[in-house]
């Protein structure tokens, strides 16, 4: 449909009043580009200019040059946000995405209530965002928590999953991996686009659940499994009110959950340090740009094109 | 599904061989039920124990409801400086007004990026693209300094004036996939009706893209209603404060004994996502499936 929608735009050239359509088209792109200048390349350039200053908000920026990036290199807390980042996005996004792949594929072989367990399992994606589900993940994991009560009746003595530091990332990484269903919806679309003739040529062929599933699925599915793990990551480098909500805005025990966005709230609008906190940002944006465009550069070696 | 399951089961107790092929939808209906129950069992948990006397979330991980208290419900709402009927409303108002700027502005953009041939075309499309993918944190530094020049501090505008420019990117490019699909010949048609651009775009597509609208509307609602790092940033009088940042003033401030009302409140919040996922998942499965197919 995408690849259509090209050509027709591309006919439409052709036959269209050139002249009539520009003023047209930027009449109805105006307001997107007003807030494309305005609200966002605007403020990108202004906070580019501010990573090289000194800002409180009250006094002037004040020109430092380098400063606050050299200052990044010897900050402990911002290697170990870093540290604390990375391990999220790199130990949730594969189980999420792990996790949602098998169920759409489950639930792709027919099941009866499909409809119903795809809404089950969609849901968590809708709330997990929410500072409610943050306070209710703060009550579970707490000392005398549900889980804890769980654990009890089987006779199993429960921590402090949220304040012992060792844990209390990993409750955060659960609360990501419980939002796998709208991966999981995309997965589902994705399989419902392969078309069955080929699983019919294989069961002919004499090929079994598990050999059906990496021939055929799991290499027409590349290009979705991609679009995920790019779409997924980007997300979890920014993710901040579940951290935030569930550390009460201290990204403790001992920093433990201290994401790269919080140090960066805790710099710029908790101590005013907007210099430095613009500086934060536009390293996340390379960080992101980083991994994003070695997505792509990989997906060449292992994603699959069927046209 | 119960009647299948029993007969299942009895049938396989008479011959008492359970072939694989007929027990495997039985085995695949028990795993999708458990998990799906272990998934939603804390949402239904603290549902449940929000509806009990206090302390009792800390002692019963149960989900049977003996009697029904609505206490914390009554302690809950005024439990802060402002009735909680204030914060859903402010939390109300951010959310109309998005809606309202998003659909509005993404759908012009959508039509001029769908429809619409103009010079530069494709190199806006691009940065349209990639805009989507922008860290909100890279421009909230500035973005915040611009806004409290203009005095919007404490008021819901910087949470709504940048939806009315199209800033939700996503939309934008989700229309755009939609309006691809309309057939070009209704466009055609109603130019040689006499149809001006504008006049195709309200009397045309407006009317046919109502699912994509649809869709927009529901994750906006559900997304600015749950949105907490920018209603943090620049909601900071108690007057102001939408559900979100107001809930998290409860943790703040709240010691171990007032957890009830703190799970009412989170309940109370969740109700109007629930409801635009009750009445709109078909529009929220369409609308992820289509983005993430194309």
């Amino acid at each position: 449909m995408s690849a259509l929608g090209e050509l027709g735009s591309l006919r439409g050239k052709k036959t269209a009043g050139q002249k009539k359509d520009n003023l047209a088209g930027y009449l109805f792109l105006a307001p997107w580009l007003l807030g494309l200048f305005l609200i966002t390349i605007g403020p990108m350039l202004a906070s580019l200019y501010l990573s090289f200053t000194d800002y409180n908000l009250i006094q002037a920026p004040k020109w430092i040059g380098l400063d606050n990036f050299t200052r990044m290199l010897s900050d402990e807390r911002l290697h170990n946000s870093l540290r604390v980042t990375f391990t999220y996005v790199f130990v949730s996004v594969p189980l999420q995405l792990a996790i949602a792949l098998l169920l759409a594929v489950v639930l792709d072989r027919g099941v009866r209530g499909m409809a119903f367990y795809r809404s089950v399992f969609y849901l968590p994606s809708l709330l997990g965002s929410s500072v409610a589900i943050a306070i209710l993940w703060r009550q579970v994991f707490g000392t005398t928590g549900l889980l804890n009560q769980l654990l009890d009746v089987v006779g199993i003595d429960g921590k402090g999953w949220i304040s012992d530091p060792s844990t209390a990332l990993g409750t955060l990484v659960v609360l990501n991996v419980w939002t796998f269903g709208s991966p999981m919806v995309i997965f589902l679309a994705g399989l419902r686009q392969i078309p069955s003739m080929y699983y019919e040529a294989a069961s002919v062929d004499g090929a079994g659940t598990l050999r059906r599933f990496f021939s055929i699925t799991l290499p027409l599915l590349t290009p979705i499994i991609f679009f995920n793990l790019v779409l997924q990551i980007i997300h979890a480098f920014q993710a901040f009110t579940q951290a935030f909500v569930v550390s009460g805005g201290s990204g403790g025990p001992s920093d433990s959950t201290m994401f790269f966005t919080l140090y960066l709230y805790d710099r710029g609008f908790g101590n005013f340090d907007m210099g430095y906190a613009s500086a934060m940002a536009w390293f996340l944006l390379v960080i992101i740009g980083i991994f994003t465009a070695a997505n792509f550069l990989l997906s060449k070696y292992w994603v699959f094109y069927d046209d | 599904m119960t009647t299948e399951t029993l007969r299942t089961t009895v049938a396989a107790r008479r011959t008492g061989v359970v072939t694989w092929a007929r027990a495997r939808p039985l085995v695949i209906h028990v795993v999708l039920a458990a998990s799906a129950l272990v998934m939603l069992y804390p949402v239904i948990w603290m549902v449940v124990s929000s509806l009990r006397p206090g302390n009792e979330i800390f002692r019963d991980p149960g989900i049977l409801v003996k009697d029904l208290r609505i206490d914390n419900y009554r302690v809950g709402w005024n439990a802060l400086s402002e009735p909680f009927t204030r914060y859903l409303l402010n939390s109300a108002v951010v959310v109309l007004g998005s809606i309202l700027g998003n659909l509005v502005s993404c759908s012009m953009a959508a039509y001029a990026f769908a429809r619409l041939e103009f010079a530069g075309k494709k190199f806006w499309f691009a940065i349209m693209l990639l805009s989507i993918m922008l860290p909100i944190h890279v421009v909230i530094v500035p973005q915040y300094i611009l806004f409290s020049h203009a005095g919007w501090i404490n008021t819901f505008l910087p949470l709504i004036v940048p939806k009315l420019l199209a800033t939700d990117a996503f939309f934008v490019f989700l229309m755009v996939q939609f309006i691809r699909g309309i057939p070009r010949e209704l466009d055609e048609a109603a130019r040689i009706d006499g149809c001006g651009r504008g006049g195709i775009f309200l009397r045309v597509i407006l009317p046919l893209m109502v699912p994509a609208l649809a869709t927009t509307t529901i994750f906006t609602f559900i997304w600015t209603w749950n949105d907490f790092f920018s209603q943090l940033i620049y909601l900071t009088d108690p007057h102001m404060y939408t559900v979100p940042v107001a809930l998290r003033g409860f943790v703040d401030s709240t010691s171990s004994s007032s957890w009830g009302s703190m799970f009412a409140m989170s309940v109370v919040s969740l109700v109007p996502v629930f409801l635009a996922f009750l009445f709109g998942q078909r529009y929220l499965i369409k609308g992820i499936a289509t983005t993430g197919i194309k």
